[in-house]
């Protein structure tokens, strides 16, 4: 052992203590980037902030004012129709791989889950205007959410998954010795009992996928009014931030810091509630 | 020796005389249990008596929680699991290709090592989960079967007035009282208790043990345990298991004061186990 008033002990607690400050300096490194982001949207977005903004339309082309209500609408709907593909679906599949999918066949779906986890967004896009824009004839919410939802459906589907594994499997056993059939026993028990955890996955899936700009360019589109039917094109923050930063116009330059401000608070706001969910109700119940 | 003179102790004091007359729940014929390549019970052959408790006993590893699994089909529940031989359930074989395996585990229930209450659910919803899921909603029935259980499973007056609270809010003897009342809920003919008091402290043993023997008049028992002096206690039969087969199985009394297998005699003195 080196004797702690040695010359080589001396050097090793300055290494020691360099190192820390090392760390330290690449974690600082790291978040600082992250750290400007949110400031420089917060100090460009805040000012351009106005009750117009969340209640009016956009203006014409080329006149000031207006606001993006269309849009923060438009997100949600897709959103909300993105959810009714990616959450029944991506539940479900990832009850059937905790459940029964040990064998080959699991692990290839388990395999194709996470590439196209990994799927560039645009090309989901591509895909699903060839399916359904094309015959539709129209771009249209339904295909944005379509979009979304296919997006969606790989990251549910792993996070459902790991969370029903995390059910003790003695849980599954005392039902089935109770005489409850199986797949009852997956949901109304096993399912039930991973509810906090699935929840949390399907709020992180909908922050991801509510920020994303490039599928929704070939199936959603834009609109620059209320959204007329669903198999119409609709308006959405991402999109609508994309064109008006490229656009000319300082009004709408400011107009998209805004949207920029309040896509980032609703992403920020999933986030929080997703952790809220995922705390309260795991193991002490109703 | 201690070990020794407990057991015989306990054996005499019942002062049980060999049970002739008394019908065969459960007839296990030949039965072998594999995991994968490991074979974990070899032809074992028993007759288990209605309304008597039939205690299994067995170093750690002998086959005797797989064995007990075999009897209200949760072995097959385990991936690469699988079985040989016959279980007849009052006369008729519960592994026969026509016979539904949850239709054997409504009629054969079953208390684990662990508590296990469902922690979603409130101890009333945890007492009739089992009627509940398999359709009947009839609050009044529900209501009624909850009390009854309870009470057979001497819990009733301590959570008759929080029946809301949470299943696992219980401590640990009340929460294994609960899966009990839970099992005894959906009206068994069997009860298999898989080391129901390992986990817990004396005075649940016993509360454990005197439950097991106010319910074998409605119920069938089967008790598998490592605890020599509780299968004494409270069984009137007993079967000693060792790697996988059966040594001997008698009435208790008989098998602690004269067992008739040198691996039995050198179980119960403590040689091994």
């Amino acid at each position: 052992m080196i004797a702690p008033g040695s010359r080589a002990g001396a050097r090793r607690r300055l290494t020691d203590r360099v190192m820390g400050w090392v760390c330290l300096a690449a974690i600082l490194v790291a978040i600082a980037p992250l750290a400007s982001l949110l400031g420089y949207v917060v100090v460009q977005g805040a000012p351009a902030l106005n009750w117009a903004f969340f209640t009016h339309l956009p203006a014409p082309v080329g006149e000031p004012g207006g606001g993006m209500a269309n849009a923060i609408l438009g997100t949600l709907t897709l959103i909300g129709l993105a959810s009714g593909v990616g959450v029944p679906v991506g539940i479900l599949g990832g009850l059937f791989l905790a459940e029964a999918g040990d064998g080959r066949l699991g692990w290839w779906i388990r395999f194709t889950a996470d590439v196209l986890n990994g799927l560039p967004s645009i090309v989901v896009g591509v895909f699903v205007y060839a399916l359904v824009v094309v015959p539709m004839h129209r771009f249209s919410a339904l295909a944005g959410g379509l979009a979304l939802g296919v997006m969606m459906i790989p990251l549910v589907v792993r996070t459902t998954e790991e969370m029903v594994r995390l059910v003790p499997s003695s849980l599954r056993e005392a039902s089935l010795a109770l005489g409850i059939r199986w797949w009852i026993t997956s949901l109304r028990i096993v399912l039930r009992t991973a509810t906090a955890g699935v929840i949390t996955g399907i709020m992180l899936a909908v922050a991801r996928i509510g920020g994303e700009t490039a599928p929704l360019l070939f199936t959603a589109f834009n609109n620059q009014f209320w959204q007329a039917g669903l198999d119409q094109p609709i308006s959405s923050l991402t999109v609508q931030l994309f064109t008006y930063s490229i656009a000319p116009y300082d009004d709408w330059h400011r107009q998209a810091w805004a949207a920029a401000l309040v896509l980032m608070a609703i992403t920020l706001l999933l986030n929080i509630a997703a952790r809220a969910a995922g705390r309260q109700r795991f193991t002490v119940g109703r | 020796m201690m070990l020794w003179d407990h057991a015989i102790a306990s054996a005499l004091a019942k002062g049980e005389a060999i049970e002739t007359g008394v019908p065969s729940q459960l007839v296990v014929e030949d039965l072998h249990a594999y995991f994968g390549r490991t074979h974990a019970v070899k032809g074992l052959s028993l007759d288990i008596a209605a309304n008597r408790i039939t205690a299994i006993i067995g170093p750690s590893g002998c086959g005797k929680s797989t064995f007990l699994r075999c009897l209200n089909r949760m072995h097959e529940v385990v991936p690469g699991a699988r079985r040989e031989g016959r279980v007849l359930l009052d006369g008729e074989d519960i592994y026969a290709p026509s016979v539904d395996p949850v239709e054997v585990r409504r009629r054969v229930g079953m208390v684990f090592q662990r508590a296990n209450p469902f922690p979603t659910m409130s101890i009333y919803d945890n007492v009739v989960v089992g009627l509940r899921l398999n359709g009947i909603r009839d609050r009044r029935v529900l209501d009624e079967v909850a009390e009854r259980s309870l009470g057979q499973a001497a819990l009733w007056d301590e959570v008759k007035d929080v029946l809301a609270r949470p299943g696992t809010s219980l401590s640990g003897g009340q929460q294994q009282r609960l899966c009990i009342a839970r099992a005894l809920a959906v009206q068994p003919e069997v009860l298999l208790m898989d080391e129901p008091a390992s986990a817990l402290d004396p005075a649940s043993t016993l509360k454990i043990e005197e439950l097991a023997k106010t319910l074998r008049e409605t119920l069938t028992i089967v008790i598998v345990t490592h605890n020599m002096q509780q299968a004494a206690r409270v069984s009137d039969s007993t079967a000693f298991m060792l790697a996988g087969s059966l040594i001997e199985y008698g009435p208790t009394a008989e098998l602690f004061t004269r067992p008739k297998e040198r691996q039995t005699e050198d179980y119960i003195t403590g040689r091994f186990g």
